[in-house]
């Protein structure tokens, strides 16, 4: 029994035939060309990615009318080590757009096109990430999502990615953790610039199944508090947790379907499969705050989610009833340690 | 008397500039050898950063690529620049640029002086090495390596492989007995030069220049021929994954570095201001002798390198998805199964709990829901009691209940009437251990309120479904710990078995078993089984229950369990 050591994805190619490849090749091509088209949906409000230097790290994101969030999601991740945040609008009508273009490290898109017809950002963020993040560490993340990986309380981000590229990992994991609140979201109204984790502390450590993608090869986490509450008779239909955040870009690559999946494949092997552990990390995620009724109430107007907005009803239809994600059996975070320990990340052989 | 250091730098000139100034305004010579391949630029503004100090060197640059003798023939160089121009150095300490000194130059001279003339370099046989990665330990002297194992994986891979088919082998020079070691060491004026001036050495050379990774075999080599006192460890702290590759310091490090008592700790990352800021202002020499001790440190690594490697077992996560059989341990904690005893003792789980005091369920993958403990609606990990949730994806269910649970052992029932999807997964688990009473399941039917004809058919589903159950149990492949009665067996004698998985399941305990669980009525249940033949089913996982009669003979002697110690 010879463990396999190696974090690349020679023997994957392998094992997959040559056609699935091609296949994969053809997808992958298909992906790029469609970035290749949105790009004219997008409209730069300001550019400043002549700042951006060969080893910065880049931070992309969409988003709509998320202004009371921004100021401590900026906060956030300059504290970790992001040097310049490249940011695509979804047409936002409450000063998202202005506050934004006011930064010193945000270059800003706008687009007044359809999310989904973009398959919910990804077509913008590929051709963005296509044109800038070539060559480097980009986290790709929403803002309501905050990245947390092993030891980020004492090193930040830079000493995660130069341990990457030493060890010669492309592609960093990092799962979709759901914090909730105590009681109903709207007890405890989010202010601007808070730690949305003083409000929602909570989550859920151990309901998490996972399936392995055969066509991808990536694993698929369902489960947390979402699947616990809005889809116990629909498990198939809870929304995907996987997610790779934090990738060092070839203009060569593209993310599928949100940041759960990329090709090529070798990209999605972020898990080991004879028994180890490989580095990952998690993504925080502050959705359930005291804007979400209302966010849940705009989307299904705009009907522009996911599988047409199931998600969303199913949270309106657990809304007007006040759900309260708690249970007794809910952990409270404290810090990544505490996540490593119950095993929903790990440090993998850094240390 | 005073110790030269000698540098090998290729990136973050900068800290390899503070460190260099440190150790020279420490009265320490300095030669520092910096890669061909960095750029002009950069090479030009480190020795005019380090202009101001009259003990440093600089030496003819080479290309060192990773396991290529380029190293080799820099320190070599290098070194005898230090050994000509500073006849004041004793001992020679080799260094990288990513190196710190964790104590002050004065306590490593005063340690140096204690030990005149000892050469600290590790220096193994190739037999008794273990840490080679890619299996290349011996071969490293006796093939050929043409190919670049960074840039031509699979060339230097195909090569390797060919030579061992075509039984290749170099003749490695009369009187060389391969060494491998770490390749940072610290060696007296008298050892180095003794291999610097050796008269054969433009043929040693020659031969080390088509070894693989000669840096960590060269010294380590011909310091065995030279030197009469060789400690074989290297003085510089510096560990390595599972890939090979050094473990690199951070600033959260400090206190394990601090407490560790090495000379020079290898590799710290550039950008951890707090190490360089507190190691490199650090003279307060305590002239305590303190051997290093690296041993928390080898801990911390050995423990990453584990976690990598083998994992923690039963952890099923976004970056730890084993195979199947590859698990290390398919689930994380021992369990027990326990088929039929709920049907023939009344209230079984209540006593289980006291008898064990572990956490006893109920039917766990029962058809319409999870039977938790206590009817709890949650549990632990936020496990929700859905029935369709648990039997979206069972396997889930169960590993991760006892992830969740791990520190208290798990006991639930399961019978034929449950989903029966996981049958395969617990017979194969080693943490599982499964007791069985077949036909059991009858009692209840028995007890039912319901027309015959449907009593009977039931009867007929379940025992096909329990003997397939009993066929998993029996393949060779299981690993579960298994045992098995039939109900006719089991009630002649209940207490010798239940005490036998009481005490496996808590072995400290060795409690006797003072009240026995109760068992359930079966006045006339033989009757019952002799109507389901009459009515044309063959109901054979009772075992033979004499018709007629009750069958309870056994049981006047529960209180004084029958234990063979």
């Amino acid at each position: 029994m010879i463990p396999r050591l190696k974090d690349n994805s020679a023997d994957e190619r392998a094992r997959v035939g040559v056609f699935s490849r091609y296949v994969m090749r053809l997808a992958r091509k298909r992906w790029r060309i469609r970035a290749f088209r949105k790009r004219r949906e997008l409209r730069p409000v300001i550019d400043r990615v002549n700042l951006i230097a060969p080893d910065h790290i880049l931070l992309f994101s969409t988003l709509r009318n998320e202004r009371v969030r921004l100021p401590y999601f900026l906060r956030y991740y300059r504290s970790l080590g992001v040097n310049q945040f490249l940011i695509v609008d979804n047409d936002s009508t409450d000063g998202s757009r202005e506050y934004l273009a006011a930064q010193p490290d945000v270059s800003l898109w706008t687009s007044k096109h359809s999310y989904k017809r973009a398959r919910f950002g990804v077509d913008w963020l590929n051709w963005l990430q296509m044109k800038y993040a070539h060559g480097h560490w980009a986290l790709v993340v929403d803002p309501d999502e905050f990245f947390v990986y092993p030891f980020c309380d004492t090193r930040p981000l830079r000493a995660l990615t130069d341990w990457l590229d030493a060890s010669s990992i492309k592609s960093f994991s990092a799962m979709l953790l759901d914090m909730y609140p105590k009681g109903p979201f709207d007890v405890t109204p989010y202010q601007e610039g808070q730690d949305p984790f003083e409000i929602a502390p909570y989550f859920d450590s151990g309901n998490y199944v996972i399936q392995r993608n055969r066509k991808f090869g990536n694993l698929w986490i369902q489960g947390g508090p979402r699947m616990r509450m809005f889809f116990q008779d629909l498990p198939e239909r809870a929304p995907a947790l996987n997610k790779i955040p934090l990738v060092k870009w070839d203009r060569d690559y593209a993310y599928v379907s949100s940041t759960h999946m990329l090709l090529p494949r070798g990209l999605n092997q972020v898990y080991d499969e004879w028994g180890g552990e490989k580095a990952s990390g998690c993504l925080l995620h502050a959705k359930f705050l005291d804007t979400f009724a209302h966010k849940a109430e705009e989307e299904m107007e705009r009907r522009q989610h996911y599988a047409n907005s199931h998600e969303y009803r199913a949270y309106r239809a657990g809304i007007s009833t006040q759900p309260d994600l708690w249970c007794k059996w809910s952990e409270k975070y404290i810090n990544w340690r505490q996540l490593e320990i119950l095993g929903l990340m790990s440090k993998g052989n850094w240390a | 008397m005073t110790v030269g250091f000698v540098m090998l730098c290729h990136t973050s000139l900068d800290r390899a500039s503070q460190v260099a100034r440190h150790w020279a305004a420490r009265n320490c010579p300095v030669v520092i050898h910096v890669d061909y391949r960095v750029k002009r630029k950069a090479y030009d503004s480190l020795v005019k950063s380090l202009a101001d100090l009259p003990n440093i060197r600089f030496s003819g640059r080479h290309a060192c690529e990773w396991g290529t003798w380029g190293i080799v023939a820099a320190t070599q160089e290098a070194s005898t620049i230090m050994l000509r121009d500073f006849p004041a150095v004793r001992h020679v300490y080799l260094a990288s640029g990513s190196c710190l000194p964790l104590r002050p130059a004065d306590e490593l001279l005063a340690y140096l002086a204690e030990r005149p003339r000892t050469d600290f370099i590790e220096s193994v046989t190739t037999e008794d090495v273990g840490w080679t990665i890619g299996g290349l330990d011996v071969e490293r002297f006796t093939l050929r390596f043409p190919f670049s194992w960074r840039k031509h994986r699979r060339l230097f891979d195909g090569y390797v492989r060919l030579q061992r088919r075509l039984h290749f082998r170099r003749r490695i020079p009369a009187g060389i007995v391969p060494h491998l070691g770490s390749q940072w060491w610290c060696l007296t004026r008298q050892t180095l030069s003794a291999i610097l001036e050796n008269p054969e050495r433009a043929e040693i050379d020659r031969y080390f220049r088509r070894v693989w990774i000669p840096d960590e075999s060269y010294f380590q080599t011909m310091v065995r021929q030279v030197s009469a006192n060789v400690e074989s460890r290297s003085l510089t702290l510096s560990k390595f994954d599972f890939q090979g590759k050094p473990h690199i310091f951070y600033d959260d490090h400090l206190q394990l570095l601090r407490r560790s008592d090495c000379f020079v700790a290898r590799k710290i990352w550039p950008h951890a201001d707090r190490l360089y800021k507190t190691f490199l202002s650090r003279d307060d020499s305590t002239q305590t002798l303190a051997e290093p001790n690296p041993g928390k440190i080898d801990r911390l690594f050995a423990k990453a390198v584990e976690r990598r490697t083998k994992g923690r077992p039963g952890l099923y996560m976004q970056s730890r998805h084993p195979n199947e059989n590859w698990e290390n341990g398919r689930t994380a904690a021992p369990y027990s199964v326990f088929a039929g005893f709920a049907d023939l003792f009344e209230n079984f789980e209540i006593w289980l709990g006291k008898a064990t005091g572990t956490r006893v369920h109920g039917h766990l993958f029962a058809e319409d829901r999870v039977q938790f403990a206590g009817g709890e609606k949650t549990y632990n990990g936020a496990l929700c009691d859905s029935a369709t949730m648990r039997d979206y994806n069972p396997t889930s269910f169960l590993t991760n209940l006892i992830w969740n649970t791990r520190g208290e052992r798990q006991c639930f029932q399961f019978g034929p009437a449950d989903n029966q999807s996981l049958r395969s997964f617990i017979a194969g688990d080693p943490n599982a251990q499964i007791s069985v009473i077949s036909g059991a399941w009858a009692i209840p039917l028995f007890h039912a309120n319901s027309n015959f004809g449907e009593i009977r058919k039931e009867a007929a589903r379940l025992q096909k479904i329990e003997a397939e159950f009993l066929n998993t149990l029996r393949s060779p492949w299981v690993k579960a710990r298994v045992r098995s009665w039939t109900l006719a067996e089991f009630v002649e004698n209940p207490m010798e078995p239940l005490q036998t998985i009481v005490d496996e399941i808590s072995p400290r305990a060795m409690r006797r078993l003072t009240e026995a669980p109760h068992l359930a009525d079966l006045t006339g249940f033989g009757q019952f089984l002799q109507n389901l033949r009459n009515q044309g089913m063959q109901p054979v996982l009772m075992g033979d229950f004499p018709t007629g009669n009750d069958p309870r003979p056994s049981t006047s002697r529960r209180g004084r369990p029958y234990l063979v110690k």
